[in-house]
């Protein structure tokens, strides 16, 4: 068996989704998680609040530091995501084929050897 | 038949049937490499079946190897092989290791470029230099997209497999441009003799495969009717001295009759579908070239027509130009040439010096020989381009 991220992206300045749509997106993931638990995909997953809500911890000279915002300074976001895990790649590419009808734009990307060992 | 056209003919399969058996590719292609740097040390002569001997020498250098080896792929590989100790069994529609591989190979994940490059490398057995010329671009360029594909196989877990038959729509589109290029690249050879029939051979026989796996795909069969017209042409596209003579010129009684009929068949069939894509225009046009005593141009013309409104590409636009010539004459042709962009691509100039000739501007006409010379990589070619500017120099000596 493989790992994978799934990860759903958005991009920054994007009209808001209404209400009414992210009601429909909690339906389908919520549908989507069903059907990855009862096929044995499920390892995890959620959603992410806005980036503005991150911090970044680093440390310099042995000190932590914190700093407000997300680390990276792009307008793409990652708003929430999946780790899975499927025999092959056309196995997760299929499960993020649903991901993204619910979610938009999904990356896929496998977990190095030793993660899956 | 020595060992480089062993390798030529034999590479491809074994590293197919060796990346079934090993379940890796990168393993696959250093065994089926350990196999024939063996051959080459052991056969006075090559055995009966070379092929099977390179697949067991192979595997077994596998064997040695995983042996010594601890890396997951290789105790991956290793158990795969415990488990397949007989015949393996076949697994989903299609038989062939290669159509597999291929799938595999032309796999969406992987960028277009690095499809094509890696199954002309790992199943045509070509080399990265004729890659890049396949390409019209560099061999650094070609040598990192085949790395880097072969590592995304790996990493991200593409299967080996062909894909279920509601897949195969998506899947079809990159498998046939590869086939296309590697029978291109068997027809105008990038080095040494200007045709390499095992190749365009090869493609032949994966385009037939892949015509019976899938019989109601309309550009599978187009594909491979463009394929055999072209193929049928081929005993007349050089004289008996090795030089090349173009469509005109050719002796028509020298064509493969049988291989004709196949392909018009094939193109019968496809018009009666009404699903037209690049393929299937592709072969008509062939099918115009090669029914009756003379070319149709105006029909051919009108195929180039629709086939540059499909795929707009400055390759299409070049050969309707050549029809072009002949339906509205060389000044219209050469004004159509005009805008193309064709980087290193001598066919573009080449074709430019004959509408020039034509047109009776030879000072020009024998700077674009040179130019398309200089650019040409096939010996035959090259010569081919001398002949015609030597020609213009002895009938109209420059005044």
């Amino acid at each position: 068996m493989r790992q994978y991220l799934l990860s759903v992206h958005v991009v920054e300045g994007a009209p808001a989704p209404t209400d009414e749509e992210m009601q429909t997106v909690f339906r389908e993931t919520g549908r989507i998680n069903d059907e990855m638990q009862a096929a044995g995909a499920w390892v995890f997953g959620g959603g992410l609040t806005s980036p503005d809500s991150a911090t970044v911890v680093r440390i310099a000279n042995g000190t932590a530091t914190m700093s407000d915002g997300p680390f990276a300074e792009t307008k793409e976001h990652i708003a929430g995501f999946w780790v899975i895990k499927c025999a092959d790649l056309d196995q997760a590419l299929a499960w993020a084929e649903k991901c993204a009808a619910a979610c938009g734009p999904v990356e896929v990307r496998p977990f190095d050897d030793l993660s899956q060992a | 038949m020595d060992l480089t056209d062993i390798y030529r003919a034999e590479y491809g399969r074994c590293v197919a049937t060796l990346a079934r058996l090993l379940g890796d590719i990168n393993l696959a292609e250093e065994a089926v490499q350990d196999a024939f740097t063996t051959a080459l040390q052991k056969w006075q002569t090559p055995p009966p079946n070379p092929g099977a001997w390179i697949v067991t020498t192979a595997r077994n250098r596998a064997v040695d190897r995983l042996r010594r080896e601890s890396t997951r792929e290789a105790r991956h590989a290793q158990a795969l092989l415990l488990n397949q100790q007989d015949e393996p069994q076949e697994v989903g529609p299609v038989k062939d290791d290669q159509l597999r591989l291929i799938f595999t190979c032309c796999h969406p994940a992987l960028a277009p470029d690095a499809r094509t490059a890696l199954t002309l490398r790992l199943l045509g057995g070509l080399e990265v230099p004729e890659i890049a010329r396949a390409y019209l671009t560099s061999e650094a360029t070609v040598a990192q997209r085949i790395v880097r594909a072969k590592k995304k196989i790996r990493d991200a877990g593409i299967p080996y497999r062909v894909p279920a038959e509601h897949e195969l729509p998506d899947r079809l589109p990159p498998v046939l441009t590869v086939l296309y290029l590697m029978f291109n690249e068997g027809y105008t050879s990038t080095a040494g003799p200007l045709i390499d029939a095992d190749l365009c051979t090869e493609a032949i026989r994966l385009a037939r495969e892949l015509a019976a796996l899938m019989p109601d795909e309309p550009e599978v069969l187009g594909l491979l009717a463009l394929l055999l017209l072209t193929e049928a042409r081929r005993p007349a596209r050089l004289d008996p001295t090795g030089k090349l003579v173009l469509l005109p010129d050719q002796d028509r009684s020298l064509w493969n009759r049988s291989l004709i009929a196949e392909g018009h068949d094939l193109v019968r069939r496809c018009l009666r579908r009404n699903r037209p894509g690049p393929y299937q225009i592709q072969a008509a046009i062939s099918a115009v070239h090669t029914d009756g005593a003379a070319t149709d141009w105006t029909q051919v013309l009108a195929l180039y027509d629709q086939l540059l409104a499909l795929t707009p590409t400055p390759i299409v636009a070049l050969n309707r130009a050549v029809a072009v010539a002949e339906v509205h004459g060389p000044a219209v042709a050469l004004a159509a040439l005009a805008d193309l962009d064709l980087p290193g691509y001598h066919r573009l100039p080449a074709t430019r010096a004959e509408l020039l000739v034509r047109l009776g501007r030879d000072a020009a006409a024998r700077a674009a020989y040179d130019q398309a010379m200089a650019l040409a990589t096939n010996e035959t070619e090259r010569a081919f381009l001398h002949t015609r500017r030597a020609e213009l120099t002895r009938t109209r000596r420059p005044s």
